[in-house]
């Protein structure tokens, strides 16, 4: 496989993940698969940033520790990390910045006061510095820009990154591959396109990272998708605005993290109870509290399972890459709907602020599912009990029908009672839906699996763990078995992708096996726990030593 | 357009649920008045019953919209306000009025009520202000007058009351009004107003609580309808001023009727314009997707 890794660090505010995007948007013009994780610290300014862009002849969804070529801004971004650097590995600096520099060093500095350019257009220098290097045409990098930077810069950020691109030699050559250039999006964008493509009518969020892009990409893209953005006074009242729309009849869909969800648990409850739909996108970072924020974690799997009061059915999936973000944020929300149940996308930041190449072309959407609708025929009865838990919908508005939502147990109507038949009932009924909602996803693919049946190793992971544990799984000759449905749990699919499974890890980003505890919890063993609960998702050359100890 | 009201009988409003309202309880006027102004607004106005939509939060004044044959949201405590928003935004037809008690909406629920005030969300909310918690038992509330003794506060409580009509001034709501439940035809044609506004209306009743705090005596004694000019209403200095006679804590005289109201540009409006239609998204998707490229 042919592939090639790039860092590039500074301060915060300097761009470090534009220019990141950039370096991906020059491998995909080559017809490579991108992938991009970006650290940064909880601040405006200062600190340290750095992008890792990795490219590959095929899918590929994490990052390695050695890189082919670094690019410093300061000197931080090499003296934080000497594990990246090898014999093999430019390093480009910025001479302006950096005291004891190494490989090539470009007069940052002069070259933007003598091109009369703004200090921000030095990661075009950078650029024009790794094209060079990277022995791609100038053509290339030019044809890059044009597509990243506003008309109006785009003059001076052209000569800023030829006088990168003349200041270095070329070391070595990345070939073209026969391959289109796909659009290198993060899964938070996907994300919100997916639900787009599940119906999504209106997204309502209080800004929390790593959801916040979410909200930022669906409110600047809000006329071309033809859906309400809102961003109300607290996350208590986001989900309650989702709830009035859904109420209303609008598809309505809200986005937090872990800190926002704790405030949304009581509105969560009453979309139980009052049997409204609505999806959460729900990126988790490390916790408890505020915990660090910028950084990521699986460590709300259960609070996310067992939030709100009382007993009800959820529906919670947890994608691990673009295409399946796309697909499950979409029937999520079309799920929801159908059954009335809150549904749950979890990610986390390495997903969602993640950037990745996007194949639309090579998806297949799950099926599309409507709402039951009332027929208007008879009494409307908002909570009629039928055989699979669905009541059929109205909304208000509907000539001939009182629509009558509730948060109190209530009989069919949806008056308020406490007669012990008709709050048993109420509690059946919920659960009946949660076994309609499971039977039909026993025919959706909800646990995937990856590498040779007779393996004898496998490895279990969840959400975004997905593409590290696969590239791990190659070289160690391991199976993947990944599950997109934590709730319902799907028992059956689960226990056929494990026939056989041999010798079994369970890689997870948190620190006690959340996802090990719920097979456990489902009677199946999840093998030896594999943790990192540092913040930082794992590089590929990391998870195979830490798997090698396990299965040797 | 003369809607087709054939389905819905405007005068039959009242549901086959049972009523659990202590008797003498201030809410069956509220309860009544406000069946009277969507019945006689659906008459005069030819709004349908059916685009009328009534919140509860929790506490006695919930119970209402069980009471009313009118669609209803039976809310969570202190969040009727963030989904009657929603619900507005969903569908611009609708009249959605919030019923909402003083412990509900002042304490719970006091930033989502300035945040509706504020973004002039076109709602409106009726205040079941019987300045105790009732369903609880008869703790203090956010009006509860100083030295009230409550359940929680055996000794009498220390902090004074807020005068909600003076914060939701402030707030920059467009439509402030006070009702009292023992002036019913008053109360009525204060909430028809409230309901026609275009923009937040607000309307504090003053409501007795006949089991924990009967204020009925006091009230009757100090309540008195404002005359016409007695207040300008589109004026904040003059509404302020007026709003100031009584704070909920002092003996002074209380006066009632509308205390503000004026034209603003309403929340939703941006948001109706951008979902209208019910276009086919999916190829916005694909189209959005392409430009990456």
């Amino acid at each position: 496989m042919a592939e090639y890794s790039v860092l590039i660090g500074g301060k915060a505010g300097e761009g470090i993940n534009t220019a990141g995007l950039s370096i991906a948007g020059l491998f995909s013009r080559l017809g490579y698969r991108t992938y991009m994780y970006f650290d940064y610290p909880s601040l405006i300014r200062g600190g340290h940033n750095f992008a890792i862009i990795r490219a590959a002849d095929r899918a590929i969804g994490a990052h390695r520790t050695p890189v082919d070529v670094l690019l410093a801004f300061d000197q931080n971004s090499i003296d934080n990390h000497r594990e990246s650097i090898h014999d093999g590995t430019t390093v480009v600096h910025d001479a302006s910045a950096v005291v004891r520099g190494e490989g090539y060093g470009l007069p940052l500095d002069d070259i933007v006061k003598e091109e009369k350019a703004p200090p921000i257009t030095k990661n075009s220098a950078m650029l024009g510095a790794l094209a060079r290097v990277a022995g791609i045409g100038r053509e290339v990098l030019e044809d890059v820009l044009r597509g990243s930077v506003p008309a109006k810069h785009l003059e001076a950020n052209l000569r800023v990154a030829g006088r990168g691109y003349d200041a270095v030699e070329g070391v070595f050559t990345v070939e073209p591959v026969d391959a289109p250039a796909l659009p290198v999006l993060t899964g938070n964008e996907v994300a919100g396109l997916g639900l787009v493509h599940g119906g999504l009518e209106s997204y309502v969020a209080y800004p929390m990272t790593p959801t916040s892009s979410i909200l930022h990409f669906l409110a600047n893209r809000a006329e071309d998708l033809s859906i309400g953005v809102i961003h109300p006074e607290n996350e208590i009242s986001v989900i309650l605005m989702a709830l009035g729309l859904g109420y209303a009849g609008k598809k309505t869909a809200v986005g937090t993290s872990g800190g926002g969800f704790c405030l949304m648990t009581e509105g969560l409850s009453l979309a139980g109870m009052s049997e409204i739909p609505v999806t959460i996108v729900m990126g988790q970072r490390p916790g408890p509290s505020t915990g660090i924020p910028t950084y990521t974690a699986q460590g709300d799997l259960h609070f996310v399972l067992n939030a709100g009061q009382g007993e009800f059915p959820r529906l919670v999936v947890a994608p691990g890459d673009l295409e399946e973000t796309y697909v499950w944020s979409a029937a999520a929300l079309m799920l929801s709907w159908k059954y009335q149940v809150p549904a749950i996308v979890l990610t986390d930041k390495t997903l969602g602020e993640g950037a990745y190449s996007f194949d639309l072309g090579a998806i297949t959407p799950l099926p599309d599912r409507q709402p039951v609708l009332w027929d208007g025929a008879g009494e409307y009865r908002r909570y009629a009990r039928t055989e699979d838990g669905v009541s059929p919908l109205a909304f208000p508005g509907r000539a001939g029908a009182t629509i009558k939502a509730s948060s109190y147990a209530h009989d069919e109507v949806g008056f308020t009672t406490e007669e012990p038949t008709e709050t048993r009932e109420v509690q059946e009924k919920m659960l009946r839906k949660e076994e309609s909602l499971k039977a039909e996803l026993a025919t959706y693919p909800t646990v995937k699996t990856y590498g040779a049946r007779d393996a004898g190793t496998t490895i279990v992971c969840w959400g975004s763990q997905k593409w590290v544990c696969i590239e791990a799984a190659e070289r160690l000759g391991a199976r993947v078995v990944h599950p997109l449905v934590l709730s319902p749990f799907p028992t059956r699919a689960w226990k056929e992708a494990m026939i056989g499974a041999g010798k079994v890890a369970c890689v997870e980003n948190n620190a006690t096996g959340q996802f090990a505890r719920l097979l456990r919890q489902q009677g199946f063993d999840p093998g030896r726990s594999v943790l990192k609960y540092d913040g930082r998702p794992f590089a590929v050359d990391e998870l195979e030593a830490r798997l090698t100890e396990v299965f040797t | 357009m003369t809607p087709d009201r054939s389905s819905r009988p405007a005068g039959d409003l009242i549901s086959p649920a049972e009523n659990t309202w202590c008797p003498g309880c201030g809410n069956f006027s509220i309860e009544h008045m406000m069946k009277s102004a969507v019945a006689e607004l659906s008459e005069e106005e030819g709004i349908p019953i059916e685009n009328f939509v009534l919140l509860g939060g929790i506490g006695c004044h919930g119970k209402l919209v069980d009471y009313l044959n009118v669609n209803s949201f039976y809310g969570i405590h202190g969040r009727s306000v963030p989904a009657a928003t929603g619900i507005r935004l969903g569908n611009p037809d609708l009249k959605v009025i919030c019923h909402v008690g003083d412990g509900d909406i002042y304490a719970e629920g006091l930033d989502h009520l300035i945040f509706a005030a504020k973004r002039n969300s076109d709602i409106t909310v009726v205040v079941h202000d019987n300045r105790v918690y009732g369903l609880t038992t008869g703790q203090y509330t956010p009006t509860s007058p100083a030295g009230f003794k409550g359940r929680s506060t055996p000794g009498g409580i220390t902090e004074h009351p807020l005068n909600p009509l003076e914060v939701m001034l402030a707030a920059g709501a467009t439509h402030i009004a006070r009702g009292y439940t023992k002036k019913i035809r008053h109360l009525k044609n204060l909430f028809k107003e409230a309901i026609m506004h275009r923009g937040f209306s607000f309307v504090d009743v003053l409501q007795i609580c006949a089991t924990y705090f009967n204020l009925t005596d006091y009230y009757n004694e100090h309540a008195y309808e404002m005359k016409v000019g007695e207040v300008d209403a589109g004026r904040f200095e003059s509404a302020l001023g007026k709003i100031r006679e009584w704070d909920y804590d002092r003996e002074a005289p209380i006066p009632l009727g509308t205390f503000y109201s004026v034209e603003k540009p309403i929340y939703e409006e941006k948001f109706q314009a951008l979902m209208a239609g019910g276009p086919e998204r999916r190829p916005l998707v694909r189209k959005v997707i392409e430009e990456w490229r």
